[in-house]
């Protein structure tokens, strides 16, 4: 209903922003290629797209970081050239991008009102700034203290630091990309209710995501690009997540986890009923970098056995990052024991890890996977030098033949193994990523969020690799924060809550809600999985 | 920069990125090559008996000592690190070189040293002391996680204090002929320590090129993070680094002192200033996982070129400090235009 209104209202008014036949060329490249669309004031459009396919660059464009090479954008109904950033803000165009731009050193108000503080002549009227900080933060129902530093905050108290931002500039049009990439559900649902308060006001947001179902909770509108040209434009009551996904990738898609595998997997697991090849007995540590006395792990105990995809669930900064580092000889543990095929062993460091067979793909590729100005091979091989050399010299076939093999087998895209990994897509570079680790063919792989920021055409190339390996025998740890996956991928469930196992599902009695539910400790979460 | 820089890095781009010409990429990427060329034309040009022979060798045995120094600092900034200690650790080995020749007596500067196993230990004594040197620097840098330039720049003043303490403020000279050997006399044509320079060129390029050590210091360098998640030893491969430089200055140390027949306490004053000016011209990027051993020969190579040829032609010699920041910069700046016209 509230769509409705909403449909009708639109067309009372005119656009705030009018896209036209917008194109953008890179050396070699047609980023953008002809592109339009309209956005009124008090809608939200949805802007989707695999990796690729042009948002970013569109993004660009209407932030004024490029100028089109061809195309006319019109605001309020005037021909307008956007050509810096800062001109852009001023004419009521704000963007929040997935890496904010605050000074984490820096208080919350300071921060909104960088560069712009009230103030009389060189002072800084510290009242005045807070008066305004916090008048701003109430209009978005944040509880958040205008004198806390921006270090301090979580992710999402970040994320309204930039909203309360962009409101202090007079924003009429607000661009979010991929807002909750690093939410929880929770958090996210918070975000939404501020976004629909932006809505009542009269603020034109673009949403950037790639989660369909947040689109479908959200938007009013969907713009769909595809290889940098507008693959279509459907109002809400007409889309189905299966016609964005085709629209999308151009072709329809199947069940995107393909559960009878899972179901097949289940099945030979009770046949055989192997042993475990991994073991965790109340592991357990205190103390972070902030807090000496913060329980990072509790008494986390659980088992992995070969062939078994076993899904690690629970909100940010539930210990579940902290389980895989553990495992893995990342970080230390303090009390707890693990074991590998029954034989207990302690790990020091990744290095001890892989020899024992287990291998981590870490939740940021490109902070903690990958060496972006090293090649693809050299990628591929850092992780098994030891395996491709001899007396300390690389055999530099062996190694191009591995990532020649590799390179094939994952269907990474890439003109050549010797292209620089800083060159590739986002799905590109985590093939690369699960590339180097199924090379080690290791017994125990630990998959950090393996699908995060990804298209949807990679993603099911990456699950389709995770059943092929488990169908091989590789015993699979999944950390996802994306519920679907979790439920979609998984033969069993772990979910944590503050640092320990509030519970096991088993794949029949898997659902988001329960998930949800074990999670946040809350039995009733119609409220928090909406 | 991040994620999806434009769709340049997209599906779509991967098969239409042919090379195309582009003079200013080719200009920022060859930039050292290009202004050595350009530099040694003119200076032949002017005084064509720059381009003969001798003056090849000249330049050469007048460089030896940076050349040697940049193949160790190679390594270094490779990993991201910065060693601001070598030209102390230098002067220092050096004294300890000249002292370990001499034996007890070794104030006695009217007589010369032993030779024979006494030069030979005098050389070993220097790389021993250069190396220590470097352990402790990378013990301090990698598991103490000291800032580099905060540990180097404290070894830049304690090792000349050290060698000041040692040396009574008086150098030490006389030595035997065979002591002079290593800095003064000649393999054919070649300076012999033209002929050590060569073979840690070719040493470090190979081991850079071709070795898994080679291979794990650009890792390290380019993410120690990952390097570490993909199973490295990053901290060994940190301190090893170090070792490197020191042995190397340890080395310059004794071969210094061979040349100049002296060991003194200023040798080697400001080198480290000059050394990382040849890497950074060479195309090493000072954060690290980017640059090689040709790029630090050529770097050297120019800013020896550069030397020679305004002495040859009388220019006041306090103009070349102001020369070389110019190219370091303009290198530099080059290089980083090349790198965003190849990214687009």
């Amino acid at each position: 209903m509230v769509q409705d209104e909403t449909a009708r209202a639109i067309e009372l008014r005119s656009p705030l922003l009018r896209v036209e036949q917008v194109s953008k060329h890179f050396p070699g490249v047609l980023a953008l290629q002809d592109v339009s669309l309209e956005v009124y004031p008090g809608e939200v459009l949805g802007l989707v797209g695999e990796n690729g396919a042009g948002k970013s660059t569109l993004m660009k464009i209407l932030s004024g970081v490029y100028q089109p090479d061809g195309g006319q954008i019109t605001l309020d109904g005037k021909p307008t050239v956007l050509h810096s950033p800062r001109q852009a803000q001023d004419l009521g165009i704000s963007i929040i991008y997935q890496e904010f731009n605050l000074m984490p050193n820096l208080s919350v108000e300071e921060n909104v009102f960088v560069g712009r503080e009230p103030n009389t002549g060189k002072f800084v009227r510290w009242r005045e700034l807070r008066r305004q900080t916090e008048q701003l933060l109430d209009q978005l129902g944040v509880q958040l203290h205008p004198g806390a530093i921006v270090r301090d905050l979580s992710v999402a108290e970040q994320q309204m630091v930039e909203i309360a931002k962009a409101l202090s500039l007079n924003a009429r049009l607000v661009i979010m990309d991929e807002p909750t990439s690093a939410l929880t559900d929770t958090e996210a649902a918070a975000l939404f209710a501020i976004i629909r308060g932006l809505k009542e006001r009269g603020l034109a947001v673009i949403y950037i995501s790639h989660r369909l179902e947040e689109i479908f909770t959200i938007c009013d509108r969907v713009t769909v690009l595809r290889d940098g040209q507008l693959a279509g434009e459907l109002p809400l009551a007409e889309a189905t997540p299966d016609r964005i996904v085709r629209l999308m990738v151009g072709r329809p898609l199947g069940d995107l986890f393909r559960p009878e595998e899972a179901e097949r997997r289940l099945e030979a697991l009770a046949e055989r009923s192997q042993a475990p090849v991994l073991e965790v007995r109340g592991l357990g540590r205190t103390g972070t970098v902030q807090d000496a006395s913060a329980l990072v792990l509790e008494d986390v105990s659980f088992s992995l056995r070969p062939g078994e995809i076993v899904g690690l669930a629970g909100l940010v900064g539930s210990g579940r990052t902290e389980i895989a580092r553990a495992i893995f000889g990342a970080d230390d543990y303090e009390r707890g024991e693990i074991l590998v095929d029954g034989q207990q062993v302690r790990v020091r460091s990744p290095r001890g890890a892989i020899h024992l067979g287990i291998g981590l793909v870490p939740e940021d590729r490109k902070l903690q996977a990958l060496v972006l100005s090293l090649a693809i091979r050299e990628n591929l091989g850092l992780s098994m030098l030891d395996r491709l050399s001899r007396f300390g010299i690389v055999r530099l076939g062996a190694e191009r033949a591995l990532a020649r093999r590799m390179v094939d087998a994952l269907r990474v895209r890439t003109p050549s193994i010797e292209q620089k990994v800083l060159n590739l897509s986002g799905g590109n570079q985590q093939k690369v990523v699960i590339a180097k680790w199924l090379a080690l063919h290791p017994k125990i792989l630990i998959m950090d969020e393996p699908t995060r920021g990804i298209d949807i055409g990679a993603k099911t190339e990456v699950h389709g690799l995770m059943h092929q390996l488990a169908a091989d025998g590789v015993a699979i740890l999944m950390i996802s924060s994306e519920l679907p996956e979790i439920v979609g991928m998984s033969d069993r469930v772990l979910v944590m809550r503050k640092g320990r196992i509030a519970g096991e599902l088993a794949r029949r009695d898997t659902t988001q809600e329960a998930i949800m539910a074990l999670a946040t400790g809350v039995a009733n979460t119609a409220v928090a999985a909406a | 920069m991040t994620t999806e820089t434009g769709a340049v890095a997209g599906t779509v781009a991967p098969e239409q990125t042919k090379r195309r010409f582009d003079p200013i990429e080719l200009l920022g990427r060859f930039a050292p090559v290009i202004f050595l060329i350009v530099l040694a034309v003119i200076f032949t040009s002017q005084q064509p008996a720059f381009a003969s022979e001798q003056n090849f060798w000249f330049l050469l045995r007048q460089n030896f000592v940076y050349g040697i120094l940049a193949v160790g600092m190679t390594f270094v900034i490779l990993t991201g690190g910065i060693d601001l200690s070598v030209g102390s650790v230098l002067a220092f080995a050096g004294l300890v070189a000249a002292a370990v020749a001499k034996g007890s007596n070794w104030r006695d500067v009217g007589n010369p040293d032993a030779g024979g196993t006494a030069v030979l230990l005098a050389a070993l004594a220097a790389m021993a002391v250069g190396a220590g040197a470097g352990l402790i620097h990378g013990f301090a840098i990698a598991k103490l996680k000291v800032p580099a330039f905060v540990v180097t720049l404290g070894g830049l003043a304690a090792w000349r204090g050290a060698a000041q303490v040692m040396s009574q403020g008086q150098p030490i000279n006389k030595f035997s002929d065979d002591y002079r050997y290593w800095g003064s006399q000649f393999i054919g044509p070649a300076p012999v320590p033209v002929v050590i320079f060569a073979a840690f060129v070719i040493t470090g390029y190979l081991a850079l090129r071709f070795t898994t050590y080679g291979r794990s210091i650009y890792a390290v360098g380019g993410n120690p993070e990952a390097a570490r998640l993909s199973g490295l030893n990053t901290t060994g491969l940190i301190m090893s680094v170090y070792v490197i430089s020191g042995f190397c200055a340890g080395l310059c140390g004794f071969l210094l002192t061979s040349r100049l027949g002296a060991a003194e306490v200023v040798a080697g004053q400001g080198y480290e200033l000059i050394v990382i000016a040849a890497v950074v011209i060479g195309g090493t990027s000072l954060f690290g996982g980017e640059g090689s051993i040709l790029g630090t020969l050529v770097g050297t190579l120019l800013i020896g070129v550069l030397n020679s040829g305004l002495a040859i032609n009388n220019v006041n010699p306090y103009f070349q400090p102001i020369i070389i920041g110019v190219i370091v910069v303009l290198s530099v700046y080059l290089d980083q235009l090349a790198k965003r016209r190849r990214r687009g």
